[in-house]
């Protein structure tokens, strides 16, 4: 569980599993998803992931971002409007 | 210091890659003692970059012995598969649902259907199955297919396995039947005689009477001491793998399978650049457009890691295999195709060097063939 | 486009190495896959530096920052480097989802550090992170872990974190430091180096007054994280407790991936337990073309590494011909004075805080390779069958296959096949990682 403070006002709004969120600029996808509680589950086994480290290294925080899969989440910086699911199993493959 | 003392074998395999490891697995089974020397990381391992095809179909135009030679590779696959799994419990991943090779313009769909028919006359009375199958019907099979996608060639023959599961199952299997393997092992000398095979590696003296070069791109210098000759040069293959997906190719492409746990394997490239293994972003650009011109959909997939390989390669393309005819005994196999003629290297190569002689079907890969061509 | 330096990452490091060459007229680029300049050390410093959380110690990277905007280097945020040619000098870069190929007649390195994989049972339950998680997303969004939160580990970064997760009215609940009983005696001989880290030490001083209120447990050994689907208790030999968040710190090492996969010379650094790319005083490497600069070479903390960007950046100047050897001299000895200075405390911090062999080469159970969620014994295993290396291990089991292509997992598989072969690990070897650097699509790689 995660707290956003009054010292970072919270001005960008994103939707997590299509729950509206605010998050301060300059927070990342990850961090979204860790103040929504979201995580994934892995492609081999299911079992569930969260975030690690942060900073690009473990890819535990993939995730769908607008529609795209397994996006290294901590790498990419919340945008308004930016829609994060999580990534359950494999991503799906073939044609729309 | 005083000479290490000498360890006898029925057999000397040397090289532990898909080649040499299938070898001495299948002397092992024929029930002859067998030493497998390999060398360190630091060798090429031509193994490791392999793509995972078990491939029949683009396979011996003009040459109908090889045709012949792989699609006996492909039919004793399934035995091979089987006797792995029991023995070592792994599963090598094999899969022959008969694969497809895609044609990007008429033009291609064209020279390839021409190629098809001229195996198929070549494999005279041995019946080569094939198809040319145009895109709406090849849109049923294959999900997604690009619009640019103008047919492609079928066989039944065709499939896929996993190249480093093979290659560690049949490492297993050798070792549980009584196999010694010897790792760090570069050979430093040998000598030959008929019948009689000495070699220094990692400081240790090995003998046999049978001695098997299954070392790849190091036969070219191993050769010549054991009366054989193994002109094989480096070709440069680049291979891109994606994330994991659901499974969604139902068969193998020649360029573009899915594995087990659900990554795309994407290649492939023909470089003469010598012994670099260097990748190139060029390279690995037309493999991707090719790729997406295939199938739109991997378009969307990650590119996870990506490799650069070299090919063993003769100057035909075709494998070799020899006695040597000063050194009786000492046998050479060379070949690009580790996989697909694991099946054959194990279950009927290894036996006739077992007993001492390979089979006339063997007679057009013998090395002399290159000698005949310099001389004509 | 053509460069004369090409600059990955713009942390101390870059950012110094770009101010300095281009005070020498080169010109310069500077590769960042973050959004703005700062490094991991002072990520989001522009946002975050009137955060009284963060502290002193971290607003001073914004007049870093602000000197690198200043120098008139072409900065590109959210790019990734993903292949480098370091013969041709052309850089394959992937940025706005596009790829574009750059030229460069130098390249400097300056990727940074990572944290040290802490393999502990349960450290992939949801709820688990690093304590430089902690810090980024502190940093980056002001936000602060709820619930009981425990840091546990060792080293200046783990006081550090407890500081500034109180300042910002969120302490911890309890740490527990895992340096053995006695360790601290033992490392007395390195006393000597520590009178010239003096303002380091100080630093360290401070954080210890600082947080001496906060629940501590020191030489705790089986630490272990329990729950179910994510982390709900933090146990350890003598005792345990309930837990939402974990904060793991066993130290940080360079992060090697970029510089593995060119080839370069890399030395086994016994004192850090980690490999560093060999560099000589300036940060060039084994290939004419490359060099490397800040943790990336082996930890040292942001002061040093802001001295050897100085260093690597007056060195570029060098050899492409805008500085002579008179010039590089006089103008090197104040920065290498400096990073002797900045480095004075690190053999004690080394021999202090060196991690247990049971972070280094776990029990059987635990998972040593996230991404394909293989355990320890599962290595073990296979090294007894005849894996010698963490390449050789690939023919029997995927790690290092997966998404982070062993970036988390290298220190453990080799710590574990060491230990089962009964060699050094250094012996052992290490991944070798191919491009892409970092994933790309297919279509992104097609140009399309």
């Amino acid at each position: 569980m995660f707290a956003l403070r009054p010292e970072r006002p919270a001005t960008i709004e994103v939707a997590v599993e299509g729950q509206p969120l605010r998050v301060p600029e300059g927070a990342s996808a990850a961090v979204a998803m860790l103040l929504a509680g979201i995580g994934r589950t892995t492609a081999l086994s299911g079992a569930p992931r969260a975030p690690y480290c942060l900073m690009g290294v473990c890819f535990e925080c993939l995730a769908e971002i607008d529609g795209v899969a397994n996006q290294q989440a901590c790498m990419v910086p919340a945008r308004p409007g930016m829609r994060i699911r999580a990534q359950r199993g494999a991503r799906r493959a073939g044609p729309a | 210091m005083s000479a290490p003392r000498t360890e006898s074998f029925e057999a000397i395999v040397i090289g532990g890659g898909l080649v040499g490891a299938a070898i001495a697995w299948g002397l092992c089974r024929q029930g002859l003692a067998t030493v497998l020397l390999d060398e360190g990381d630091i060798a090429y391992r031509a193994s490791r970059g392999n793509f995972g095809l078990v491939w029949v179909q683009s396979k011996g135009l003009g040459a109908p012995w090889y045709q012949r030679w792989t699609r006996a590779s492909a039919g004793e696959w399934p035995r091979l598969a089987a006797d792995l799994a029991a023995r070592t419990a792994t599963d090598v991943g094999l899969q022959q649902p008969g694969g497809v090779h895609l044609c990007l313009s008429e033009p291609e769909f064209e020279a390839r259907a021409e190629r098809m028919a001229q195996m198929q006359r070549e494999a005279g009375n041995t019946p080569y199955e094939y198809r040319m199958i145009r895109a709406p019907e090849l849109r049923d099979m294959l999900p997604g297919l690009g619009p640019d996608v103008v047919g492609a060639s079928f066989t039944p023959y065709d499939g896929h396995a996993n190249p480093l599961r093979l290659l560690h199952a049949l490492h297993r299997a050798f070792t549980e039947a009584g196999g010694v393997y010897v790792p760090e092992a570069k050979v430093e000398e040998g000598a030959a005689a008929p019948h009689d095979f000495a070699v220094l590696a990692a400081g240790r003296r090995f003998a046999a009477p049978r001695l098997v070069l299954g070392a790849g791109l190091g036969n070219a210098e191993l050769a010549p001491c054991f009366g054989l000759a193994a002109p094989v040069r480096p070709q440069r293959g680049q291979v891109l793998v994606t994330e994991r997906a659901a499974e969604i190719l139902p068969m193998p492409i020649t360029t573009i399978r899915q594995t087990q746990e659900g990554s795309l394997m994407i290649g492939d490239s023909i470089e003469e650049v010598g012994f670099d293994l260097r990748q190139t972003p060029p390279v690995m650009q037309a493999i991707a457009d090719r790729a997406v011109r295939s199938f739109p959909w991997i378009g969307e997939l990650s590119i996870v890691r990506a490799w650069s390989a070299l090919r063993v390669m003769a100057p035909d393309g075709l494998p070799i295999y020899d006695q040597s005819a000063r050194f009786p005994g000492a046998f050479t196999a060379n070949c690009h195709s580790g996989v697909t003629l694991a099946g054959a290297h194990a279950l009927l190569l290894a036996p006739m060097i077992a007993q001492g002689a390979l089979d006339p079907m063997l007679d057009p890969f013998t090395a002399g063939r290159f000698d005949v061509r310099a001389a004509s | 486009m053509s460069y004369d330096l090409a600059i990955i990452g713009a942390g101390p490091a870059g950012m110094a190495a770009a101010v300095e060459a281009a005070a020498h007229g080169l010109r310069v680029v500077v590769l960042d896959e973050g959004g703005g300049p700062g490094g991991q050390i002072f990520r989001a410093v522009e946002q975050a530096a009137g955060d009284p959380a963060l502290g002193a110690d971290y607003a001073v990277g914004r007049a870093l920052v602000g000197a690198f905007r200043a120098a008139g280097v072409e900065y590109r945020p959210l790019a990734t480097l993903w292949h480098l040619d370091p013969d041709a000098g052309l850089l394959s870069v992937l940025a706005e989802g596009r790829t574009s190929t750059l030229a460069a007649r130098r390249v400097l390195l300056a990727t940074g550090a990572q944290e040290r994989p802490v393999p502990i049972p349960g450290w992939t339950l949801p709820g688990v992170l690093t304590a430089g998680a902690g810090q980024i997303l502190l940093k980056t969004a002001g936000v602060v872990p709820q619930g009981p939160t425990v840091l546990a580990g060792q080293g200046p970064l783990l006081r550090l974190v407890a500081a500034q997760l109180a300042r910002a009215g969120a302490p911890p609940a309890l740490i527990l430091e895992t340096t053995p009983p006695g360790r601290r005696r033992a490392v007395l001989r390195h006393l000597p180096g520590a009178w010239a880290g003096r303002g380091l030490l100080g630093q360290g001083l401070g954080l210890l007054l600082e947080t001496r209120g906060l629940p501590r447990r020191q030489g705790v050994r089986e630490l272990r994280a329990e729950g179910e689907g994510r982390l709900q208790r933090v146990v350890w030999d003598s005792g345990s407790i309930a837990a939402a968040t974990l904060l793991l710190h066993e130290g940080v090492i360079p992060a090697t991936h970029i510089s593995r996969a060119l080839g370069l010379d890399h030395a086994w650094d016994a004192a850090q337990q980690c490999w560093r790319p060999v560099t000589d005083a300036f940060g060039a490497s084994s290939h004419a073309q490359v060099a490397l600069a800040g943790d990336a070479t082996g930890i040292g903390g942001w002061e040093a590494a802001m001295a050897a960007g100085h260093l690597a950046g007056l060195d570029a100047a060098y050899r492409l011909g805008r500085l002579d050897g008179a010039g590089l001299a006089y103008r090197a000895g104040p920065w290498l004075a400096a990073r002797r200075r900045a480095l004075a405390l690190r053999p004690l911090l080394d021999a202090l805080y060196a991690p247990p062999a049971a972070i280094l080469a776990p029990a059987d159970a635990v998972i040593a390779c996230r991404c394909e969620e293989v355990t320890a014994g599962q290595v073990r295993q296979a090294a007894r069958l005849g894996a010698t290396g963490p390449n050789q291990l690939k023919a029997y089991l995927r790690c290092g296959m997966g998404p982070c292509q062993g970036r988390l997992c290298a220190p453990t598989v080799a710590a574990l096949i060491a230990e089962v072969r009964g060699v050094p690990v250094e012996s052992v070897g290490a991944y070798r990682p191919r491009a892409p650097y970092k994933p790309l699509t297919v279509a992104q790689l097609a140009g399309l």
